[in-house]
C-alpha cells in the first residue's frame, strides 16, 4: 500500500504523522485512557492507595437509593433554570444597547467583560461580603436580614445572581457580534412601512440572531451542568446551607477528594457526561426547529 | 412635523439607552470597588451598620497581613510558570497538530481528529481522578508540572488552529514547498507566522482558563508554597471567614497581574476570547 505513494506523499505522509504526534500521545495518555479508566472505576471501590475492588454496580444503586445526590441534580438543573434564560435575556439586552449609536461603546464593553478575567475564586469573595447576612450591604441597603448564602431557601439564587453576572459581558460580546451581522438593509426596509421598535425585534432582530444566541445557550447549559468553582467558593463545605446548592461536580469533588470514595465520585461524574448528552441531543434537535438559518 | 417628533423620540431611546447602560455598568463595577474600599478599612469599619462607605485611612496594613497569611510571591510565581508552560505546549503542539490536519494527507487522519473531538466533548473532571493518581505515582504531587500536567496538549487548541490553518490558502505552502522548504519548513517559517491572531487568541484563552481553574490545583498541589492563586485563595477564605478586609486585600493582589494585562490588551482579550467562542 505504502509503496503506491508517490515518495512526496509518502513524506507528507511521515510529516503528518510526526507533527500530529505529540497531540495524540498527550491526549492518549492524559484523556483517552483517564476516561477508560473512570469508567471501569464507577464499577469499583476504592481500598486506599490507588488499589480498586471490583464491586459492579454497587456504586449505581447506592447513588440512586441517596438523597444528597438526587439534590445535587435538582440543584444543577435548578442552577440552568435559574441562570441560563435570566443570563440571555440580560446578555442579549446589554447587547443591543451596545449595538445603538453611542459614545464609549469600548468602555462599556470592557467594563461588562471585566468579571472574565477575575478567578472566580477572587471575585466571588466580595459577594460573599456583600450577602453576607450579619455586615453585608444588600441586607443594609434593603434594610433586610436575610441570610443570603446560609438560608436554604435564598442561597440558590444568590449563587445565580453571582453567575450571571460573571458570564454577562462574555455572551453580550458573542451576541454583539452576531447583532453586527444582521443586514442594516433589512431594518431601513422596515422602518419605511412604520413597523414599532417591539415589532421589529420579533420579526427582524430576534430571527437573525437566533442562530448565536443558540450557540451561546448550549454553551452556557453545558457549563451550568458542570458547576463547582463558583458554589465552592461561595458555599464552603461546613457550611450548613450547602446541600441546598451542592451540584454535581461539587459532589463528585467532595466524594472523590474530601471522602476518598474515587468510584463513587466516578459514578456520579459519569451520570454528569450523560446530562450533558442530553444537552446535546437538545442542540441536534433544537437546531432544526428553533434556529431560523434561512433569512 | 413627522419629521421632528420622530427625531425626538429617537433622542428619547438615545437618552434611555444610556441610562439604562450606565446602571447596568455602575452594578457590573460596584462589586469591584466595594473590594477596594473595603480592602482598605479596618474590620469595625467592614462591620459597621448603617455602613461606611469610605475607610477612614488607607490601612496597608490588610495587605500585609494577606501577604503574610499566604506565601503571594509563591504563588505568583507558582500561577506565572503554569500559564507559561501551558501556553508554550498548548501553542507548540496545537500549531503542529493543527497544521497537520488542515495541509497534510496522511492515513488515520479522520480517526485521529475523532480523538481530539471526543477530548473536546468531554468534561475535564471525568479525567481527573486517574490524571491525579499518575501524577501521584510520578510523586509529582506538589510540583509545577502537576499543575501543568492536564494541560500539556490542548485538543481545543487543535480544534480551532487547525480551523485557522484551512482558512489559508494552499498555494501558499505549495509555492513554499517549490521553493525548496520541506514540510517542517513551510510550516516553520512560511504557514505558523501567518496565524498570529489565533496564536495570541489561543494564548490568552489558555491563559485565562488555568489562571482561574480551581479543582485540578487544589486536588494535586495541597502545599501552600505550590499553590496557585486561586486555590490559595480558597484557603485563605478558611483562615480569615470574617476579616473581610484582609480577605478582600488577598482577592485583589490575586486579580491585580491578569486586570492590568486585561486593561493593556483589552482589544485582544476581548475579541481573542470571543473569538474561542463556545469552550
Amino acid at each position: 500500500m505504502n509503496n503506491k505513494l508517490s515518495p512526496a506523499a509518502r513524506r507528507e505522509e511521515n510529516w503528518g504523522w510526526i507533527m500530529v504526534a505529540p497531540t495524540i500521545l498527550g491526549l492518549v495518555i492524559l484523556n483517552l485512557w483517564p476516561f477508560v479508566q473512570t469508567i471501569y472505576t464507577a464499577f469499583c471501590e476504592h481500598l486506599g492507595f490507588g488499589h480498586y475492588q471490583f464491586v459492579g454496580l454497587a456504586n449505581f444503586t447506592r447513588m440512586f437509593q441517596n438523597a444528597e445526590f438526587w439534590k445535587a441534580t435538582w440543584n444543577t438543573i435548578l442552577f440552568c433554570i435559574l441562570t441560563v434564560p435570566m443570563g440571555l435575556f440580560l446578555s442579549l439586552l446589554v447587547a443591543m444597547l451596545l449595538n445603538a449609536k453611542i459614545k464609549f461603546k469600548g468602555g462599556f464593553r470592557t467594563i461588562f467583560f471585566l468579571p472574565l478575567v477575575c478567578a472566580p475564586a477572587a471575585v466571588t469573595m466580595v459577594w460573599r461580603f456583600i450577602f453576607n447576612g450579619e455586615y453585608g450591604i444588600l441586607n443594609q441597603i434593603f434594610g433586610t436580614h436575610i441570610g443570603w448564602i446560609t438560608d436554604p431557601k435564598f442561597v440558590m439564587v444568590s449563587c445565580a445572581i453571582v453567575a450571571i453576572w460573571s458570564n454577562i459581558g462574555y455572551d453580550a460580546v458573542l451576541l454583539l457580534a452576531g447583532l453586527q451581522n444582521i443586514p442594516k438593509t433589512l431594518y431601513e426596509a422596515n422602518s419605511i412601512d412604520g413597523a414599532g421598535k417591539v415589532k421589529q425585534f420579533f420579526t427582524i432582530t430576534l430571527p437573525m440572531v437566533s442562530p448565536t444566541l443558540f450557540v451561546v445557550m448550549i454553551m452556557r447549559l453545558m457549563s451550568a451542568v458542570k458547576v463547582y468553582d463558583l458554589i465552592y467558593m461561595m458555599v464552603e463545605d461546613t457550611n450548613p446551607a450547602v446541600t441546598s446548592v451542592q451540584s454535581l461536580m461539587y459532589l463528585f469533588y467532595r466524594s472523590s477528594f474530601v471522602a476518598g470514595e474515587r468510584g463513587y465520585g466516578s459514578a456520579i461524574v459519569i451520570w454528569t457526561v450523560l446530562l450533558i448528552g442530553l444537552v446535546t441531543v437538545i442542540q441536534f434537535y433544537g437546531q432544526k426547529k428553533w434556529v431560523n438559518y434561512d433569512v | 412635523m413627522k419629521n421632528s417628533s420622530l427625531e425626538a423620540s429617537q433622542k428619547r431611546m438615545t437618552i434611555l439607552t444610556y441610562v439604562v447602560l450606565i446602571a447596568a455598568a455602575l452594578i457590573m463595577v460596584f462589586p469591584f470597588i466595594w473590594m477596594i474600599l473595603t480592602s482598605f478599612k479596618t474590620v469595625a469599619e467592614s462591620n459597621a451598620t448603617p455602613p461606611v462607605i469610605f475607610p477612614s485611612a488607607f490601612r496597608w496594613e490588610n495587605f500585609k497581613e494577606a501577604i503574610t497569611s499566604l506565601p503571594f510571591i509563591k504563588l505568583y510565581i507558582n500561577t506565572a510558570l503554569m500559564i507559561l508552560f501551558r501556553v508554550i505546549c498548548a501553542v507548540a503542539f496545537s500549531s503542529m497538530a493543527g497544521y497537520a490536519f488542515a495541509m497534510l494527507n496522511f492515513r488515520g487522519k479522520k480517526l485521529l481528529f475523532g480523538i481530539v473531538l471526543v477530548q473536546m466533548s468531554l468534561p475535564s473532571q471525568i479525567f481527573i481522578i486517574p490524571q491525579y493518581q499518575m501524577v501521584a505515582k510520578m510523586g509529582m504531587a506538589n510540583t509545577i508540572f502537576a499543575l501543568v500536567f492536564p494541560g500539556i496538549v490542548s485538543a481545543f487548541g487543535v480544534f480551532f488552529l487547525r480551523q485557522t490553518y484551512m482558512g489559508i490558502p494552499k498555494e501558499i505552502g505549495e509555492a513554499a514547498y517549490l521553493d525548496g522548504c520541506n514540510q517542517w519548513q513551510t510550516f516553520y517559517k512560511v504557514m505558523f507566522p501567518l496565524t498570529g491572531t489565533s496564536v495570541a487568541a489561543l494564548t490568552i484563552f489558555t491563559a485565562v482558563f488555568a489562571y482561574s481553574d480551581l479543582m485540578w490545583p487544589l486536588v494535586v498541589n495541597s502545599d501552600l508554597n505550590m499553590m496557585t492563586l486561586s486555590s490559595g485563595l480558597a484557603t485563605l477564605r478558611g483562615q480569615f471567614s470574617t476579616n473581610f478586609p484582609v480577605l478582600m486585600a488577598g482577592s485583589l493582589l490575586a486579580m491585580l497581574p491578569m486586570v492590568i494585562l486585561y486593561l493593556i490588551f483589552q482589544r485582544q482579550f476581548i475579541e481573542g476570547i470571543a473569538s474561542t467562542g463556545g469552550k
